[in-house]
């Protein structure tokens, strides 16, 4: 089968530092993909060029086979690419179903100057949502009065209104407890689930990789490291020695 | 979401007012005039301001409206105070459909700045023109309607109030149904964080865009009214002295609440013209302490006396109002 995204050669450098050196990367349909890399590896900065934010110094991007390289966020969020953020992007002064509303205005071709903004179904859609979030009852909140985890997964939740072909989450968990680290990720996986069967989140804790990811992809300085089954690359030696410390 | 008035009712409250007009007293029904002019172009810089981007410059479009309303009524005798509405607000919008996508990628400060120096450069080529009468400008003849000419200054005055109470009445109801809906609720967002918009396949540029046509057309309309009112034109009306005292209103007014537009600029209409009556040369003072108290006391704008916050409304009855907190003090 056809990869949805396929990277060849991708590179970027931001002066002397070397944030993507060679990226060449097949992603298949279905999987469930981890990127790992200690700060600075360049983790971010590989989403952010596969959803237009950045745009690579050369290497191709394509995603069914069509060139994303040069395209704006905009165009690639509408050719199926969706992303949640390091740093939660809400509107914070806006409610949680007002922040989901704004994204499910985002899917159709023109916004209405005269129908309400709760009207034809968006404000049950964005209920919905949260609900799959098990946020349903903070839905009138405004953002501003809500907790770092709970943007989190709103901010995921915005990402998947378009049922995207590939989602990418930039360290879900970040910020989540240990003790509700698993709690969190499960309840990602479930809610992503129905729109998104492509994934690829960035992560720090080794234990939510091994147990979510069907794929680990390693990152160091730039470079992939190692790509494979997450046994294989955990314990990969190189991988211990740059990216997970040997003994996390 | 919040509840605002039915249009309906809000229909019956124009209508209200502008019956109103036959038992006021001639002096009120000019400042009301110009009150409500004034209220339609600071309300299209409040729907502006939504997106976070505020217009210094909306003289620009005021002086085009007035201008191309000028022009036609003098080459081709056009009189009819609701066709030279219409034609203000066609100039304002087609200059602000021109200008729009190409000041729309600027924020903040170069987006103000901007829209000024474009007025600027507008007021500059106006007061070298002689064609238009340069920094003199040139008279106009009394507005008619529907085919009826006003001999008596009373009733030519009611019907200017009429018709401007109505347009602008009419404004801010679109006004209030526009920000209740889809787009301007993604207007908000843009303000917020114009990279989400994108990210969520939305054109910040082009809500941007939209909503200064929008200004720009009662900026426009708002400009002929000006031109009715005193028959009059000259550059003055692309003067940055014009725009600052929109932005002004927009000011007191808040970007919360439509009503709170027409309030901001009948109590600036009414302080000029009483610091002018009993202050003479320190209305400029009394203005600068009057925007200094509502701006200490009012930070969100005149809206804020009864529209809290999009949000904390809900939660008011919840907390304890502050006067019982201290009456419980010992
Ligand atoms: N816009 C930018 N301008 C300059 N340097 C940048 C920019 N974005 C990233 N970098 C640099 O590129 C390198 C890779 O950064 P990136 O954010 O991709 O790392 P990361 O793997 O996501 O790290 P973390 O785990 O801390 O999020 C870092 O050295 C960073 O300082
Ligand atoms: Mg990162």
């Amino acid at each position: 089968m056809n990869p949805v995204l396929s990277v060849s050669r991708l590179e970027k450098r931001f002066g002397a530092v070397v944030a993507a050196d060679a990226l060449t990367l097949d992603i298949p349909a279905g999987q469930k993909i981890s990127l790992i890399g200690a700060n600075g590896a360049g983790k971010t900065t590989f989403v952010n060029m596969v959803t237009g934010y950045l745009k690579p110094d050369s290497g191709t991007i394509l995603l069914d086979g069509m060139d994303i390289g040069r395209r704006s966020p905009r165009s690639v969020a509408r050719l199926g690419i969706s992303r949640s953020f390091q740093i939660p992007q809400l509107f914070v002064e806006l409610t949680a179903a007002e922040n989901l509303t704004v994204a499910i205005s985002g899917i159709g071709t023109r916004m209405s100057l005269r129908a309400p903004a709760e009207a034809q179904g968006r404000r049950d859609k964005a209920v919905e949502l949260l609900q799959r979030f098990g946020l349903a009852d903070l839905a009138d909140r405004p953002i501003s009065e809500l907790a770092g985890g709970v943007r989190k997964l709103i901010d995921i939740a915005m990402a998947l209104v378009r049922r995207p072909k590939l989602l990418l989450l930039d360290e879900p968990t970040s910020g989540v407890s240990a003790e509700e680290k698993f709690t969190t990720m499960d309840r990602v996986i479930h809610a992503v689930a129905p729109d998104a069967a492509t994934i690829v989140f960035v992560e720090h804790d080794m234990e939510i990789v091994s147990r979510y990811a069907d794929r680990v992809v390693a990152f160091y300085q730039g470079r992939i490291l190692a790509d494979g089954l997450p046994a294989d690359v955990l314990n990969n030696l190189e991988v211990r020695r740059y990216v997970t410390g040997g003994v996390r | 979401m919040k509840k605002g008035l039915h249009p309906l009712v809000m229909i019956a409250l124009v209508a209200m007012v502008t019956l109103a007009g036959r038992a006021l007293p001639t002096w009120t029904l000019s400042l009301a005039t110009i009150a409500a002019s004034n209220a339609l172009i600071a309300l299209g810089i409040v729907v502006l301001a939504r997106t976070g981007n505020v217009s210094f410059g909306q003289g620009l479009f005021f002086a085009a409206g007035g201008y191309g309303v000028a022009l036609i009524a003098n080459t081709w005798g056009l009189t009819d105070a609701v066709a030279q509405v219409i034609v203000g607000a066609a100039c304002g919008g087609l200059l602000g459909l021109v200008i729009g996508p190409l000041i729309a990628r600027y924020s903040g400060i170069f987006f103000g700045m901007l829209t000024l120096a474009l007025s600027m450069v507008f007021y500059g080529a106006l007061v070298k023109s002689t064609a238009l009468g340069g920094s003199d400008g040139f008279n106009v003849g009394r507005p008619s309607l529907f085919g009826m000419s006003f001999t008596d200054p009373r009733e030519a005055d009611f019907m200017l109030y009429a018709v401007s109470v109505i347009v602008t009445g009419f404004a801010g109801i679109a006004a209030t149904i526009l920000f209740r809906s889809e787009f301007g609720l993604a207007s908000l967002a843009v303000r917020e964080n114009n990279l989400r918009v994108e990210y969520l396949g939305l054109s910040a540029n082009r809500i941007i865009s939209i909503n200064f046509l929008i200004a720009a057309i009662f900026a426009g309309a708002s400009g002929a009214f000006a031109l009715m009112a005193q028959r009059h034109i000259d550059p003055q009306f692309a003067y940055w002295t014009t725009s600052g005292e929109f932005v002004f209103v927009a000011v007191l007014a808040g970007n919360q609440s439509v009503a709170a537009v027409f309030v901001a600029s009948m109590a600036l209409e009414l302080v000029r013209s009483f610091s002018n009556l009993y202050l003479p040369n320190t209305w400029q003072l009394v203005l600068g302490v009057f925007l200094l108290g509502v701006i200490l006391f009012l930070p969100r704008g005149i809206g804020s006396l009864w529209i809290r916050d999009r949000h904390r409304r809900r939660h008011i009855s919840a907390t304890p109002p502050l006067t019982a907190e201290r009456g419980a003090a010992p």
